[in-house]
């Protein structure tokens, strides 16, 4: 694991709004290949992590390496139309037919019309939406599954190394969200892609992580494996499992 | 003459009005958009500008119209009488709208989608266009919608400068006591409005989320729209005509006040000069002081005023009544104070008439204002808003004569009195005392036994360097015109509905 590169890499990052301390100074490696899960409660920071990756947010002290360069010294708009991203509740344009909603980033990058839409017609097959039912439906005619699926096709289309994904199952009914994780998993795992991924739910971390960062308070208080997470004596980390064996 | 009739005879004419209000309201709103929108955007960018912006916007919706109109005729470019002023003001009127609605149409989009536009990485300008101006459309074009609705009912207070369109009807109705003008001006307006909400209603129908599948729709709104462009298009051509007699000769431009006599006056004088084969240009019904302060500023050059008027409105003095004395002392004071020449008396004058219903007056034996004190306790009066405020208007008149009434006297329109004289609904009223619709309601002039009102001789006033081309007309009309004759010829037109210009030319053939 260790020998492929660094896609992503945060030193000591700080993030602060007025005397209110978001992030505490993290660092964190992301590898190629990787799914990396941010794990933790609302409000640990871990969706401002997420968001300093694509430069959303900038750091106010310490600093995030893309492919080794800081976020800073990237051009944002470059950045970004790199960087998959799904948001929670897939964030669709409702003005958009799904078609136009995934063609969206190769649209940006000036693709031809020819390659986008055959671009268009296999993500949409790739995330299990026949194109001939949903090409042409409006993002308010589709389910809350459907329209995941749309956001992570959307997220692919531009074929980009990193994916991000912010809770994108959170909002989905249990079976719909459990078939959505299995298939996601396979998914990355196919692509190759690196992944960052944030969820306060231990199941899907342990479902779709190589590696686990437990954030509490703004800080990463443990990075580790899937297995190793179990055997942790952290105690935040054995809360967590309560959780699942909970289920 | 029936509804019907009166559109059978007049319908060129209302169309043509009607052109000239799609011309207002269409490039006032048109202005509107071109410098809201941009606006709107910007302040969703720069919060620091919201505040004030949008507070001069409304300010600039809640000042009166007609106070607009007049603020503006004296600023230099963008003032002065006619359609630029109306334009600038309505724009003025019809900004609010579009700035607020297109701030509130994009801040109000779901902070997700604006998330998920940059997260994509659309750069600001494919942000706005992609996504921010397709979804605030509906409520940006609600916001046109009401800007264009406003500029339709507004520009009808336009004809007030000069600017014309169907609020030159809405004016004359009322002055000439006419319900065919009122109803055509009034129901024309409300028709385009209707049609302006209904067309952009439509626009905004297409602009819905999934209605890829109307195209008609958009088609249709978008034929009404040019169809609009082409009907106001249409009025540039004869226009062209009349600007190019603008080169060379000389030009004498006449203006009016807004009331029937003062249009008639300068008739008169337009058709004189145009007889002596000068081009003369009509800027007529022009409302309030505006003839005046248009006379200042060199847009028009002669127009018929009234000496009291000018001794007390304007010069600011306090009423006098030898009328040999207000005539010398405006004519001085006005060559002194504004460079203007007070031309000859006509030989009438317009003095105010202290009117009460004729059957009153029979029953009663009234003659003079006096005989009626008495019986004025219980009377609802009602003056012009000119008569309540000015300084020989009624606290003087009141005063003077003793009156006391026991309701507060209503203020309104002057032309408005009359109605409510003849209906009842008012018992006493300060009309003009050559008003053709005293004899034609049955009215009686109660007489000023106590001489309170300072005479208003009717004169021309006009900008001194004209007056070589203007003098052989004022002297044509030195002392021609009799009380009698100008209640006559004001009759003529209010009681009789024939046009200013008709009575005018019949005038000048015979005299």
């Amino acid at each position: 694991m260790a020998e492929t590169p660094v896609k992503i890499q945060f030193r000591s990052t700080t993030y602060t709004v007025g005397s209110t301390v978001i992030l505490d100074g993290i660092s964190l490696e992301v590898h190629e290949g990787e799914t990396v899960i941010l794990l933790g409660e609302s409000g640990c920071g871990k969706t401002t992590t997420l968001k300093m990756i694509n430069r959303l947010i900038e750091p106010t002290d310490g600093e995030v390496l893309v492919e080794g360069k800081p976020t800073t010294e990237w051009d944002p708009i470059i950045l970004r139309r790199r960087i998959g991203y799904v948001l929670q509740e897939a964030g669709l344009m409702p003005h958009f037919s799904v078609a136009d909603n995934v063609g969206l980033v190769p649209k940006l990058q000036d693709w031809e019309k020819e390659r986008r839409a055959a671009r268009i017609i296999e993500m949409l097959e790739l995330v299990g939406l026949p194109p001939a039912r949903f090409a042409d439906r409006f993002p308010h005619e589709l389910s809350g599954g459907q329209s995941q699926r749309v956001g992570v096709a959307r997220a692919l289309a531009a074929d980009p190394d990193i994916i991000l994904l912010d809770e994108p199952f959170g909002a989905l009914d249990a079976i719909t969200r459990t078939r959505l994780q299995r298939e996601f998993a396979e998914l990355v795992r196919s692509l190759h892609k690196t992944a960052v991924f944030v969820t306060h739910d231990l199941h899907e971390a342990m479902l779709l992580g190589t590696r686990i960062a437990l954030m509490e308070k703004g800080q990463i208080v443990l990075s580790t494996t899937p297995d190793e997470f179990v055997r942790s004596e952290l105690p935040l980390a054995k809360q967590y499992m309560g959780t699942i064996a909970m289920r | 003459m029936s509804f019907f009739q009166f559109l059978q005879e007049n319908w060129r004419e209302l169309l043509g009005l009607t052109r000239e209000h799609v011309v207002l309201v269409l490039i006032s709103t048109g202005l509107a958009v071109a410098i809201g929108v941009p606006l709107g955007v910007l302040l969703t960018r720069t919060k620091s500008l919201r505040t004030p912006v949008l507070g001069f916007a409304n300010v600039m919706q809640t000042v009166p119209s007609l106070a607009l109109f007049g603020l503006l005729i004296p600023i230099p470019f963008i003032g002065g009488i006619g359609a630029r002023t109306a334009i600038i003001a309505l724009a003025l009127y019809a900004l609010l709208p579009v700035i607020r609605n297109t701030v509130t149409g994009i801040l109000g989009l779901e902070p997700k989608i604006q998330e998920a536009a940059v997260a994509m990485g659309m750069t600001g300008w494919q942000r706005l266009r992609l996504v921010e101006i397709p979804l605030a459309m509906p409520v940006m074009l609600t916001g046109i919608r009401v800007a264009v609705v406003i500029s339709v009912g507004v520009a009808t207070v336009a004809a007030a400068v000069g600017a014309g369109g169907l609020g030159t009807y809405i004016f004359r109705g009322l002055r000439q006591n006419d319900n065919n003008l009122l109803l055509a001006g009034a129901i024309a307006s409300a028709v385009l409005a209707l049609l302006c909400d209904f067309a952009i209603g439509q626009v905004a129908k297409a602009y819905e989320i999934g209605a890829r599948r109307s195209v008609g729709r958009k088609f249709f709104s978008f034929g009404f729209a040019a169809a609009l462009i082409l009907f106001a298009l249409s009025s540039l051509v004869p226009g062209l005509r009349s600007t190019a007699s603008e080169t060379g000769i000389e030009k004498i431009v006449v203006g009016s006040k807004d009331f029937t006599e003062s249009v008639i006056l300068a008739e008169i004088l337009a058709q004189i000069l145009e007889r002596d084969g000068i081009v003369v240009e009509r800027e007529f019904e022009l409302g309030g002081n505006i003839p005046h302060d248009s006379l200042i500023s060199g847009q028009i050059d002669v127009y018929p005023e009234y000496t009291g008027t000018a001794y007390t409105a304007i010069l600011k003095h306090p009423p006098l009544t030898d009328p040999q004395e207000v005539y010398k002392q405006t004519k001085t004071e006005y060559a002194a104070k504004f460079d203007l020449v007070v031309g000859p008396p006509l030989g009438f004058a317009n003095d105010f008439a202290i009117l009460v219903r004729g059957e009153v007056a029979r029953e009663n034996g009234l003659q003079t204002i006096s005989d009626a004190v008495p019986l004025a306790r219980n009377w609802q009066a009602g003056f012009g808003q000119d008569f309540m405020s000015r300084a020989d208007g009624y606290p003087g008149f009141a005063k003077v004569y003793a009156f006391n009434f026991a309701k507060q006297p209503r203020e309104m329109d002057l032309s408005l009195t009359y109605r409510a004289l003849q209906s009842g609904e008012l018992d006493i009223i300060a009309g003009n005392s050559t008003d053709g619709l005293i004899s034609a309601l049955d009215l009686f002039q109660l007489k000023d036994d106590r001489h309170y009102f300072p005479p208003y001789q009717a004169v021309f006033i006009a900008r001194s360097t004209k007056l070589g081309v203007l003098n052989a007309a004022f002297q044509k009309l030195n002392n021609a015109i009799s009380t009698e004759e100008m209640r006559n010829l004001n009759y003529e037109v209010d009681g009789n509905k024939r046009s200013p210009h008709e009575v005018a030319a019949e005038w000048v053939r015979s005299n």
